[in-house]
C-alpha cells in the first residue's frame, strides 16, 4: 500500500435519498491516522455517510475513495463498528465467535489455516481486553463488554479505515473512556484512519483531530476549535447557536433546530420553545 | 426377537435409512432457524407442505411429489412477500391460513383411501419406496452439501446481519436460499413425522441443544445427534409396539429430550460454566 494514497477521499460527493439531499458538495480527505468525529443532528446522514464509505449505499453523485479505490462491501481496508444492537441471552454465540466472524464470517466453504486465525483472534481480544469474558454468550455480556468484542470484530481483520457508529451510545462514563481509548491507542499503533460518529463529542475531545460537522444538507469541517464555536455553528444552523466551554466541556445552547440537536447528548441546554 | 425380524425387513430398513437422513438435515438447520427467528415459517411451510400434497395426491396419486412442489411454492412465496423478519411472519400467517383452506378442499374432491390424508398429516414412513429413498438421499445430500457449504456466512448473516453486509455478504439471497433448504428439509421430514409435527425434528433437536453449549458448531452437532436418536429411536419403539405409529413416539422422544436437557442437564452445565468464570 502506497503511503501517499489517502485513507479516504471524498470529492464533492452528494447523497439523496428519494427526493432530499442527505447532503451535497461533501469533500474531505482523512489522512492515515487521523480521528475525526462526524457530528450533527438526527436525520443529518451521519450513518448513511459510513454506509456509503463501506460501499452498502452508493453515492448519488462525486467520487469517493476508499485507500485508492471505489468503497465496496467486503473490503479488508475498512473496519466496521455498527449502531449498538441487543443480542439474545440464549442465542448460542460467544465473543470470541463474533470475533471470528470478522475475520473469517464471509468466507464459504471449509476454511483452512485454523492456528494463525486462533491466534489471530486470541491477539485482538487480548487487546481489548475482553480476555475473561471472551467465552461467555455475546447476549448475556454488558453493553461496554459487548462494545470491546465489537471493535475486536472490527479490529480483527486489520484495517485502515476503522467506521465507528455511535459507538457510545448508552454507556456510561468509564466504558465510554475505556472504548474511545482502545479505539485511540490502535489507531496510534497502526496509522488507522478512524471515523467516529457520536452525538457526545465531550468523551473523545481530547482524541479527536478534526470534527465533521453535518447539519441539513450542509457541513462544516475543521479542527474543533474550528468548528464548534458560536461563529461557525449559527451559520451552519442558520440560527443563533452559542458554544460554551464549561469545565472542559463543550455545551451546544441553540434555538430551532440546533436546539434539538443532540451534541454533547443530555448535557444539551434547550432554549426552545418548539416543541417535538 | 421380533425386533431383530423387523428390522431385517427392507421396509423397515428404508424407514431407518429415511429417517436418519431426515434427522441429519433437519438436524441442521434446526439451529438457524432458531437464530433466524423462524419457527413460524417451518410451521407454515410443513402445513402448505400438506396442501402441495393434497394437490398431488389428486392430480396424480403423488403426494411427495405435491407436498415437494407445494413447499418450495411457498417458500418462494415468503421470500417474495416479506424477507424482513417483520413482515415474514403475517405474510406467512396469510399465505398459511389460505392454503391450508385450499388443501381442505383439494382433499374433499380427493375419492381415494382416506389413510392416504392422514399419511400426510401424521406421517408414512414404513410406506417410503426405494424411489422415495433415492429422492430422499439426493434432497439430503443436496441440503447437506450447501449447508456445509455456505454455514460461515449463513451463520453471520443470521446473527449479524449489518456487519455481514458490510463484510460483503449477500444476506437477501442467502436468506432466501435458506428458505429453500428448510422448504426442502420440511417436506421430507413430513415423511417421517407428518406435516403437523415437523416442528418435533426441525425446532425441537436445536432448542434442547443451544441449553449444553454455546459454541455454534457443537449445537448444530448435538442438535443432529438429538434429531437422529428421537427419530431412529420413534421408529424402533413403533416396530416394537406394533400399533402405535412412529410419529408418535419421534415427537415424544424429542420432547423428553428436551425436557431433560432443559431441566436436568441444562441447568448443570451453566453452573459449572459459571464456575469456571468465576
Amino acid at each position: 500500500m502506497n503511503d501517499s494514497i489517502q485513507p479516504v477521499r471524498l470529492s464533492r460527493v452528494g447523497l439523496r435519498l428519494g427526493e432530499r439531499w442527505l447532503w451535497r458538495e461533501l469533500s474531505i480527505e482523512i489522512a492515515a491516522g487521523e480521528f475525526i468525529a462526524v457530528l450533527g443532528p438526527n436525520g443529518s446522514g451521519k450513518t448513511s455517510l459510513l454506509k456509503v464509505l463501506l460501499g452498502v449505499v452508493p453515492a448519488t453523485e462525486g467520487l469517493v475513495e476508499i485507500c485508492g479505490s471505489t468503497p465496496h462491501s467486503g473490503s479488508s481496508n475498512v473496519g466496521y463498528v455498527p449502531q449498538r444492537q441487543s443480542f439474545d441471552p440464549d442465542l448460542p454465540l460467544r465473543g470470541r465467535d463474533l470475533v471470528r466472524m470478522g475475520l473469517e464470517g464471509h468466507r464459504y466453504g471449509i476454511v483452512t489455516g485454523r492456528e494463525s486465525a486462533k491466534r489471530k483472534i486470541q491477539e485482538v481480544i487480548r487487546e481489548v481486553g475482553a480476555n475473561r469474558y471472551a467465552n461467555e454468550p455475546i447476549g448475556v455480556l454488558s453493553g461496554g463488554e459487548q462494545q470491546r468484542l465489537r471493535i475486536a470484530q472490527a479490529l480483527v481483520g486489520d484495517p485502515k479505515v476503522l467506521l465507528c457508529d455511535e459507538p457510545l451510545l448508552s454507556l456510561d462514563l468509564a466504558h465510554q473512556q475505556a472504548v474511545s481509548s482502545l479505539i485511540d491507542e490502535r489507531r496510534r499503533k497502526f496509522n488507522m484512519s478512524v471515523l467516529f460518529v457520536t452525538h457526545e463529542i465531550n468523551p473523545v475531545l481530547p482524541l479527536v483531530d478534526r470534527v465533521l460537522y453535518l447539519v441539513g444538507g450542509r457541513f462544516a469541517v475543521g479542527k474543533p476549535d474550528d468548528v464548534l464555536n458560536s461563529e461557525t455553528l449559527s451559520k451552519l444552523y442558520g440560527s443563533a447557536v452559542d458554544v460554551l466551554k464549561v469545565r472542559g466541556r463543550i455545551v451546544v445552547v441553540g434555538t430551532g433546530e440546533a436546539a434539538l440537536s443532540e451534541l454533547g447528548g443530555h448535557h444539551v441546554a434547550r432554549e426552545s420553545g418548539r416543541a417535538r | 426377537m421380533d425386533l431383530l425380524f423387523y428390522l431385517s425387513q427392507p421396509f423397515a430398513i428404508h424407514a431407518l435409512l429415511a429417517a436418519s437422513l431426515v434427522a441429519i438435515i433437519s438436524g441442521l438447520i434446526g439451529p438457524f432457524v432458531i437464530m433466524r427467528g423462524m419457527a413460524f415459517a417451518v410451521h407454515g411451510t410443513s402445513e402448505l407442505a400438506f396442501t402441495g400434497a393434497a394437490a398431488g395426491l389428486l392430480i396424480d396419486g403423488n403426494p411427495i411429489l405435491g407436498a415437494l412442489v407445494g413447499s418450495l411454492v411457498v417458500a418462494s412465496l415468503i421470500g417474495f412477500f416479506g424477507v424482513r423478519e417483520r413482515e415474514r411472519d403475517s405474510s406467512i400467517g396469510v399465505i398459511l391460513a389460505f392454503g391450508l383452506g385450499l388443501g381442505v378442499l383439494l382433499l374433499s374432491y380427493y375419492r381415494g383411501f382416506a389413510t392416504e390424508a392422514t399419511n400426510i398429516l401424521f406421517g408414512n414412513i414404513f410406506g417410503v419406496s426405494s424411489g422415495q429413498l433415492w429422492l430422499l438421499v439426493v434432497i439430503a445430500l443436496a441440503v447437506i452439501a450447501v449447508l456445509v457449504w455456505i454455514y460461515r456466512p449463513l451463520l453471520f448473516a443470521s446473527v449479524d446481519p449489518e456487519v455481514a453486509l458490510a463484510r460483503g455478504i449477500n444476506v437477501r439471497l442467502l436468506g432466501v436460499i435458506f428458505l429453500f433448504m428448510l422448504a426442502l428439509t420440511v417436506t421430507e421430514a413430513a415423511q417421517v413425522v407428518g406435516t403437523l409435527l415437523v416442528l418435533s425434528l426441525a425446532i425441537t433437536p436445536a432448542a434442547a441443544a443451544q441449553r449444553l453449549s454455546v459454541r455454534p458448531l457443537t449445537v448444530t452437532l448435538l442438535s443432529v445427534a438429538f434429531a437422529l436418536v428421537a427419530a431412529d429411536g420413534g421408529i424402533v419403539a413403533s416396530l416394537i409396539s406394533s400399533t402405535v405409529k412412529p410419529s408418535v413416539f419421534v415427537t415424544t422422544i424429542s420432547f423428553a429430550i428436551y425436557i431433560v436437557v432443559r431441566f436436568v442437564l441444562g441447568p448443570n452445565v451453566r453452573k459449572s460454566r459459571a464456575r469456571a468464570t468465576a
